[in-house]
């Protein structure tokens, strides 16, 4: 499968009652590689997804790209692209073969040929069998193949989910993304994922662009943008993080915080410093950077979840192993390794360490 | 108590029934007696049914060719308008929406009067049958758009547009392979409404006929202002019998329809 890169130059949305849903943007997704587009309701990735598809244009001065074609102004009919939506959109006056091979007619491609590509998409999405179900007689999860099926049958060049696993059940989502990942693998296509749901958008993306407010607010591989997220929001929209003020730098720049001190060298300056609740550990006192006492504890099942006091109302998550319980009032000893912390903006821990401490 | 309260309501029902049948019933028996002031001491005939073919077999059929020619314009023209008013924007398409039901509330003959002062002077048209085919398009249309966009308001149509247009289909492809089959059942919901409407309609009908175009309400009319009480009756026997079977047949289609879509 001939896969394309694409990329949007400028590409900003507003809507005629002066609604600005996307700041002019630059994106360039490249070719066989797998963007999501991450963010909280309304904050564009919609607006973003259609602009590429051509269901909506980019205000004037915007551009498109596949490749080295400018598709700007072709419709969405003429671009070769595969849409998979939230709500399937299947035809329920068509059975589920005539679904899948719906593009394949539009093409007009003979009558042999559809028939070993319908059966080649159906054993890929798992369908075999379903030919002449109605669509009405399908579960969610089987729908959603469906759609995947029909999308993919035509060979797009690029193809744009807008989240489509939101309609289905935990279990079923879980096993969806993972078969949708494999997928996109096998096919080696440019995709672009709309989601609000961050698992999935690490489980799939090569890269994540978080939005916010019609603007990217950082564009890098699911590993940087959890460890070293460029702004607040971005690390407080992607997993927990635990924000601690600092009272004071003291002579050997160690950072005065609430409960203790920490060691960070890299982090000259800065008026707090931020961890992820998974990087505390629990030490006992005498080699302990910060001591206080346990609040909380909220039991996850694979994993608890513990809110420290440590004093001054500053209150610090901590995510460990479930077995031993823990009671309120309890004194606990915590260390922050130097390269557990981080700030948005300042980022002198070389990324290698990083990688290799957590990875 | 409730076994009292069932029977109660059921033979309201049947009592209701029976007053709008009887008079059915009674019409369509004298259209088969030999003589109705006698009664049926006098026996069952279908000479009159056959008299009545003899002079109003012409009506009948213009009354089908009517019906089934209304019928392909207001599909033809009711559904592309209903698409369009679905996909207006603009506040005006909201106002036609709501003017659509004004052909129902002004009477047929003031449609028929302004039909005739506008075109009357147009001799050809207004002596032919198509004149009168005009009346029943602009009678009946509203009756097809308002249930096919209906359906089309509750069938996710832009989705599913979007979705086509995905896989490659212009406008043509989109509007026939998805648009049309997507509104089946508001199209059967509204050709049930056109063709009982226009082969039962008589106030534009009656106004706009000339003595060579008679439709059959309009030689309804005439024949129980000028024949024996059997031959009309008879009439009204041929009536039931065209539209009774042509009823179900639209209903049957109906239900099939909504059975292989709906969940
Ligand atoms: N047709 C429209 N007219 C006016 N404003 C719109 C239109 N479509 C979207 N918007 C606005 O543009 C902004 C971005 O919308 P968009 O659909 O791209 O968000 P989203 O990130 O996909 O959100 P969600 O996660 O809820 O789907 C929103 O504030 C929305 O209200
Ligand atoms: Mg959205």
């Amino acid at each position: 499968m001939t896969s394309t890169s694409i990329t949007l130059e400028g590409c900003g949305r507003t809507f005629p009652g002066g609604q600005v849903a996307l700041h002019p943007l630059d994106l360039t997704v490249a070719a066989g590689e797998t963007l999501v587009l991450l963010g909280p309701s309304g904050c564009g990735k919609t607006t973003t997804l259609r602009i590429i598809s051509g269901l909506e244009s980019p205000d004037a001065g915007g551009r498109v790209r596949f490749g080295e074609r400018d598709v700007t102004a072709l419709p969405i009919e003429q671009r070769d692209v595969g849409m998979v939506f939230q709500n399937y959109a299947l035809f329920p006056n068509m059975s589920v073969a005539d679904n899948i091979a719906y593009g394949l007619r539009i093409k007009g491609l003979p009558r042999e040929a559809i028939r070993r590509r319908l059966e080649e998409v159906m054993a890929m999405v798992d369908l075999q069998g379903f030919d002449t179900r109605r669509i009405h007689e399908l579960s969610g999860g089987q729908k959603q193949r469906v759609a995947l099926a029909r999308a993919i049958a035509v060979r797009p060049k690029v193809l744009l989910f807008d989240e489509p696993l939101s309609a289905l059940d935990a279990k079923l989502r879980d096993r969806l993304r993972l078969e949708i990942g494999q997928l996109l693998r096998e096919l080696d296509i440019t995709a672009v994922y709309v989601t609000h749901d961050q698992a999935e958008a690490m489980a799939l993306g090569d890269r994540i662009a978080v939005m916010q407010a019609g603007r990217i607010a950082q564009l890098a591989t699911p590993r940087e943008i959890y460890h070293r997220p460029t702004s607040t929001f971005v690390a407080d929209f992607i997993g927990a993080v635990n924000r601690l003020e600092v009272h004071a730098t003291l002579a050997d720049r160690r950072l005065r915080v609430s409960g203790g001190e920490l060691h960070a060298p890299h982090l000259a300056g800065v008026a707090a410093v931020y961890c992820r609740p998974e990087d505390v550990q629990i030490v006992t006192a005498d080699s302990a950077d910060l001591r206080g006492k346990v609040r909380q504890s909220i039991f996850l099942g694979q994993s608890q979840r513990l809110l420290i006091d440590l004093g001054d109302s500053t209150c610090l998550q901590v995510e460990t192993a479930s077995r031993r319980q823990w009671r309120a009032e309890e004194p606990i000893g915590l260390r922050l390794p130097p390269e557990a912390l981080f700030h948005p903006e300042c980022h002198a821990y070389p990324a290698k360490d990083l990688e290799t401490n957590h990875a | 108590m409730k076994r009292m309260r069932f029977y109660l309501q059921l033979s309201f029902t049947l009592v209701v029934c029976l007053f709008m049948i009887v008079p059915v019933i009674m019409s369509v028996m004298a259209g088969l007696t030999t003589n109705y002031f006698v009664g049926l001491e006098s026996g069952l005939t279908l000479r009159w049914v056959k008299e009545v073919w003899a002079l109003y077999a012409d009506t009948i059929w213009l009354s089908i060719r009517l019906a089934l020619t209304c019928l392909f314009l207001t599909v033809l023209l009711g559904v592309p308008a209903a698409y369009g008013l679905l996909r207006s924007k603009r506040r005006w398409a909201n106002a036609i929406e709501e003017a659509l039901l004004l052909p129902v509330a002004i009477p047929g003959l003031a449609t028929a009067l302004a039909l005739l002062l506008a075109y009357g002077h147009m001799r050809g048209f207004r002596e032919s049958w198509l004149f009168i085919l005009i009346g029943h398009v602009l009678f009946t249309l509203p009756f097809m758009i308002r249930p096919v966009l209906a359906v089309m308001r509750g069938a996710r149509l832009a989705e599913l547009e979007e979705a086509a247009a995905s896989l490659g289909a212009g406008f043509r492809q989109r509007f026939l392979g998805v648009v049309v089959p997507n509104c089946v059942g508001g199209i059967l919901a509204g050709a049930l409404m056109v063709v009982t409407l226009s082969i039962g309609e008589f106030n534009i009908t009656w106004m706009l006929h000339t003595p060579l175009n008679k439709t059959l309400p309009v030689g309804l009319a005439d024949s129980y202002a000028s024949m024996r009480l059997e031959i009309g009756s008879a009439y009204t026997l041929i009536f039931l019998a065209m539209t009774l079977p042509l009823l179900v047949v639209i209903q049957w289609a109906g239900r099939f329809a909504n059975r292989s879509r709906t969940p």
